[in-house]
């Protein structure tokens, strides 16, 4: 029977287990700090905890790292990590260095279930969840882990169809007997689930970033299904519910599609909507992926939408486009070459 | 939407093909056919959010009808597939915007993804549709003698691992790619897995179907 891995567990779930295996309490500390403060790659190396303690962990668990298996670099030194995930699949990472930042973009699931029309994760269906410890693997295991100054869950999946995993996660980052990370150097996004968002509004105190994409009802129902079931106009308010006033923030993901969403209406429309809300919004431009029938916005085309909603009061930049030679940037990551054609049931 | 969880006594659990189950129980609320409703079995969403089923019964039945399949690492569905009539389950309210609409239009489905269709069905219909549906096995396709005897509806059954005169012979992706003359001022509504839907839609825009005419509803 394969061992179960520990990296990943939060405080609590490591006192479960230590006390499962009869061992004191205070064990579980020790554990965290040897996961998440030190490198050691087998429990033999827990010195600090006795030769029985370490025995009766070894029986059922393993430390639970996986280092990348494939890494491309674009000449625009993003680089894009391929990591093996327990069920043998892959998922991406893409770390992306910037003057004073290293950000790291994180996948919380194996290929996605939200289908949106522009995203070519969405494309490969769904294979999986992530545990915590696949989470918080990509930034462990990552060659440039020490230059790491951003965390940001935008890679293949969506967060907040994998809410316990995630929250675990987070937890491990930002607590003091994990990673010790800021919230405020973690940014969650996710497309507005509505019950999982409530309960990290709640919970967590990192940063949200919502994919927007459209304001209007019919227009978003046709890039992004979720708006069947989850409206953006439900998600706002919820949003307008939570103070942003202090450090926590919350951003919009606007990808720019010639024709579809990026005209003075759309303007009128996002100030409308956000009206009352303290946000920022990205505007992204379109990679296009295989067979869509979406073409990016212009640059000139989304020049003028940024100015039109700055003048609007609403604080909006243009999101670099980094990793494009690499199939690394927003909206491109896919591991869909491992998708297992006997198991579809249609 | 609404959140808020009640509680409802199951009235019926039936297995109608291997680990795939139709739940009832009584209706006590309006909705519109094609509206979901989440279900769980706790009364707090502290450990678990309820997820979505849509409704398979017609929106004036009196019972609700749920269909599901075991999610065999799902924290809901092991369970709920051994409940029995007189056992409580807790609902949200009805919500959701993939509905019908008064005109002809095609509804394509796998699996479970079948539900909304029926309840479309069973509504009343009063324009023609086209329903393609797809299934592994012959005993796949749920509520199939329901959908054959309607004289509103064109059905396609499309089997990809058996064989059978009634039954295309094959995926219906690939029924979809054989057709030279999908009608593309209709509707195409699309409800499943999302392997399923993605790699339909593909299809359809490849087809000359414009997005604007797919509607897409994605289990998750």
């Amino acid at each position: 029977m394969a061992k179960e891995a520990l990296f990943g567990k939060t405080l609590g779930e490591l006192t479960e287990i230590v006390q499962q295996l009869g061992l004191p309490k205070f064990t579980a500390k020790q554990l965290a700090d040897w996961l998440y403060k030190k490198d050691i790659s087998s429990i033999e190396q827990m010195t600090n905890l006795s030769k029985k303690a370490r025995t009766l962990l070894d029986e059922k668990y393993e430390i639970g790292l996986s280092a990348h298996i494939d890494v491309q670099t674009s000449k625009d030194g993003t680089k894009k990590y391929l990591y093996p995930t327990i069920y043998g699949k892959f998922i991406e990472a893409a770390y992306i260095p910037d003057d004073q930042r290293a950000t790291l973009c994180v996948s919380s699931q194996v290929g996605c279930k939200m289908g949106c029309l522009f995203c070519m994760t969405g494309k490969q269906g769904f294979q999986g969840q992530l545990t915590s410890g696949e989470i918080i693997n990509q930034i462990k295991s990552l060659p440039e882990r020490e230059k790491l100054t951003n965390i940001v869950y935008m890679g293949m999946g969506e967060p907040f169809d994998n809410l316990t995993n995630v929250m675990n996660s987070l937890e491990v980052l930002t607590s003091d007997y994990g990673f010790g990370m800021s919230p405020r150097r973690i940014t969650v996004s996710s497309i507005g689930i509505l019950p999982s968002l409530k309960t990290f509004m709640d919970k967590s105190e990192c940063h949200l970033a919502i994919s927007l994409h459209s304001p209007f009802d019919e227009e978003r129902k046709k890039l992004m299904p979720i708006q069947h079931v989850y409206p953006i106009k439900e998600v706002i308010k919820l949003l307008k519910s939570y103070d942003f006033s202090g450090q926590r923030r919350v951003s919009f993901e606007y990808i720019m599609f010639e024709g579809v969403n990026d005209t003075p209406q759309h303007v009128k429309e996002l100030t409308r909507l956000l009206n009352g809300l303290k946000c920022r919004m990205n505007l992204i431009r379109f990679h296009a992926i295989p067979d869509t029938p979406l073409e990016g916005s212009p640059d000139s085309t989304i020049e003028e939408f940024k100015d039109a909603l700055n003048a609007k009061g609403i604080t909006t930049t243009i999101r670099r486009s980094r990793g494009m030679d690499i199939f690394a940037a927003c909206g491109m990551l896919s591991t869909k070459k491992l998708l297992d054609e006997e198991n579809k049931d249609f | 939407m609404d959140n808020e969880l009640r509680l409802v006594r199951l009235t019926s659990n039936t297995e109608i093909a291997d680990g795939v189950f139709v739940i009832t129980f009584k209706r006590d609320f309006e909705f519109t056919a094609g509206q979901v409703i989440g279900i769980s079995i706790e009364d707090n969403t502290n450990n678990n959010m309820p997820r979505l089923y849509s409704i398979a019964s017609g929106e004036d039945e009196a019972q609700v009808t749920i269909l599901f399949n075991i999610k065999d690492d799902g924290w809901l569905t092991p369970q709920l597939a051994t409940y029995k009539a007189g056992d409580a389950i807790y609902i949200t309210a009805p919500s959701g915007s993939f509905v019908n609409t008064n005109e002809p239009a095609h509804w394509i489905a796998a699996g479970t993804g079948i539900a909304p269709f029926r309840s479309m069905l069973r509504s009343g219909l009063t324009t023609p549709k086209t329903l393609i549906q797809g299934g592994r096995f012959k005993n796949s396709f749920y509520f199939e003698d329901e959908f054959k005897v309607h004289n509103q509806l064109k059905y396609i059954r499309c089997c990809s691992q058996e064989n059978d005169a009634e039954l295309y012979s094959g995926r219906l992706t690939v029924y979809l790619k054989e057709q030279s003359s999908l009608p593309s001022d209709q509707k195409y509504y699309l409800c499943g897995s999302p392997e399923m839907v993605v790699e339909v839609r593909d299809i359809l825009i490849s087809k000359h179907i414009p997005y604007e005419n797919i509607i897409a509803e994605i289990y998750f």
